[in-house]
């Protein structure tokens, strides 16, 4: 059962991606989203964390909360895919099993 | 005297902390307006960014995705206001693969222990 | 009280600010002038015009002690102080020219 673990928080600042990470398992994904999308960039002290995942787990960015925040879709971290609009969240929804929400 | 103006009394060293990645939370916004409005009571005023601070003060910022207003123009207007230090800190930046190019307003980038001095020579500090 | 302006119906908030700075346009200001018994002149049209662009590149309306020291700056001294400002729009130069010119109230102006 495929399963999509949302993140909005920013792992700079609480553990919530984490915990994310630690309970999805291999096939899920992560859709990192609203201040959760600073974990998504190249060059800080959380991009190996998510470097580290990314052969088991399906990492997606929201490229509305990037674009408001200023921070550039070229400086995604390889291999995160970024979608377009808040759609795009909609469809990943519905083509998984079941959403858990890391507060 | 001019109408805006109250008798002078005696100035305060204020420090507004800015520690939110920006739109997540109200906190940015909020700091924003509580020193635009403090502006008009001519105090020492001091904002640092620090943390997810360092987020509010980003170029290029973009919000028409998520239907919020863009509110980092109005840094830039802090000059106006005789709002002068302001105040990155370099560990901040750094952990976060930033440069002070990457920032709308040109900011002074302090060290961890620099800003923790001035913290402790203010009057009152304001956590956002 | 909404305002109407060439057949057009404009909502504005209880204070007569524009409920929507996107419905703005010179007969608006020009409307909202008549109503307080102004007549706008070219020195009005400058505070406002400069009020509005200020707004484009900050997205605030400007404390009035702002207002006037970048007027000064850019339209000169003569006009830069709170006795000309004043002159043209009595009700307070921040609050009354934010509103012609279809600005939300400046913040911290109560």
């Amino acid at each position: 059962m495929a399963m999509l673990h949302t993140v909005n928080k920013s792992a700079f600042e609480n553990r919530s991606l984490d915990s994310c990470i630690a309970h999805a398992k291999p096939g899920s994904s992560i859709l990192l989203f609203e201040d959760g999308v600073v974990a998504a960039m190249e060059g800080t002290v959380i991009s190996d964390k998510i470097k580290s995942i990314l052969g088991d787990i399906k990492v997606y960015v929201l490229g509305p909360d990037l674009r408001a925040r200023g921070l550039s879709t070229d400086k995604v971290i390889d291999g995160v895919t970024v979608l377009e609009d808040y759609g795009g969240f909609v469809d990943l929804v519905t083509e998984h099993d079941n959403v858990q929400a890391w507060l | 005297m001019e109408p805006w103006e109250e008798e002078e009394g005696p100035v305060k060293k204020f420090m507004y902390v800015n520690r939110k990645v920006p739109y997540g939370t109200i906190y940015a916004l909020e700091s924003l307006e509580v020193v635009l409005i403090a502006a008009a009571f001519d105090q020492d005023v001091t904002l640092v960014f620090i943390d997810d601070g360092v987020y509010q003060l980003m170029k290029g910022q973009d919000t028409t995705g998520i239907g919020m207003k863009n509110f980092s123009p109005t840094y830039r207007a802090l000059e106006g206001y005789d709002i002068e230090k302001l105040y990155v800190e370099k560990e901040s930046l750094e952990s976060r693969g930033l440069t002070p190019d990457d920032l709308v307003v040109d900011v002074e980038v302090k060290t961890r222990s620099e800003l923790a001095d001035l913290m402790e020579e203010q009057d009152v500090v304001l956590s956002f | 009280m909404p305002i109407e302006v060439n057949g057009k119906v404009i909502e504005t908030d209880e204070e007569g600010y524009l409920a929507n700075l996107n419905d703005w346009s010179p007969e608006v200001a020009e409307a909202m002038a008549k109503e307080d018994g102004v007549e706008l002149t070219d020195n009005h049209w400058e505070v406002i015009n400069f009020l509005r662009e200020y707004y484009d590149e900050y997205q605030i309306a400007p404390a009035v002690r702002v207002l006037t020291k970048a007027i000064g700056k850019k339209l000169g001294k003569d006009k830069g102080n709170s006795k000309y400002l004043y002159e043209l729009f009595p009700y307070g130069p921040a609050k009354q020219a934010c509103k012609y010119a279809g600005l939300p109230k400046p913040t911290g102006c109560v």
